[in-house]
């Protein structure tokens, strides 16, 4: 056992406590607590990452998602005053709910983890450095990169459109 | 335990399981949109990890498409509960039910 896997044991332990702090916090319902957690998870993930390899996507994830999704989540509950949201208990039958379904989905995913033959493909080789994926990026991918780029520049219209004062 | 495929699949699929149960119990909009997060982002760990342990970087790009429409869809979203919030004046889908019979 190397250092790499007690590092994998260590972020993924961490990546899903916070994760389920995020979704139930038994001390706080304020949702800047939750955003906060969410931002330990996206940088644990960005461990996960680094150790899987894929170093660009490790700092893509958090320059992206800790320096601008959770920001913007930060601006949005700030701007709106949700004191009295944090008063309010998760009904019953919504965790019930909760529970049986996400039950049952994880016996599913249990159940096709341990059928499947993952062994044969156990050698970890690939290496996600920024050089290999721009060149593959530029080359062959080099539609779908325009093309999200004229969805970002949608959404960019899309979102001043809605957030006008007044929209008729 | 040596850490392989396997591993990283069960944390991805946790994860996954983590972000489903928050949006079927959390009754707060902008909580459902975290808990959505946390599902791209357990989508975006199988990928990398397939990509890792099968040799193919056509994988970690399409993480990277992920990251870039989730970075969208968060904008878009967020605009649209700005908006109903000052329509409204509530986040809390319980709150939105003018839809219903």
């Amino acid at each position: 056992m190397g250092i790499s896997d007690i590092l994998f044991y260590v972020f993924a332990a961490m990546t899903l406590s916070c994760a389920a702090l995020v979704i139930a916090n038994p001390f706080s319902r304020n949702p800047v607590t939750s955003a906060m957690f969410l931002v330990l998870t996206i940088v644990s993930m960005a461990g996960l990452f680094v150790l899987l390899h894929a170093f660009f996507l490790a700092a893509v994830q958090i320059l992206v998602y800790a320096g601008a999704v959770i920001v913007l989540f930060l601006f949005v509950i700030m701007l709106l005053d949700l004191k009295a949201e944090a008063r309010r208990k998760i009904k019953f039958y919504g965790l019930a709910a909760g529970v049986i379904s996400v039950g049952a989905i994880v016996a599913i995913f249990a159940r096709n983890l341990r059928s499947t033959p993952l062994h044969a493909l156990a050698s970890p080789t690939a290496q996600g450095g920024t050089t290999a994926l721009g060149l593959l990026l530029f080359r062959q991918y080099v539609l779908p990169f325009e093309v999200i780029s004229v969805l970002l520049l949608v959404a960019m219209v899309g979102v001043i459109l809605l957030s006008r004062k007044d929209s008729k | 335990m040596h850490a392989g495929l396997e591993q990283y699949l069960a944390v991805s699929f946790a994860l996954f399981a983590l972000g489903l149960l928050g949006v079927i119990m959390r009754r707060n909009l902008l909580v459902i949109y975290m808990s959505l997060e946390l599902m791209l982002n357990a989508a975006n760990l199988a990928l990398v990890a397939f990509s890792r342990f099968k040799d193919n970087l056509n994988g970690q790009i399409l993480v990277f498409f992920i990251i870039t429409v989730a970075a969208a869809e968060v904008s878009v979203g967020l605009a649209l509960i700005v908006a109903l919030y000052r329509r409204r004046q509530s986040a809390h889908v319980e709150d939105l039910t003018s839809m219903k019979l």
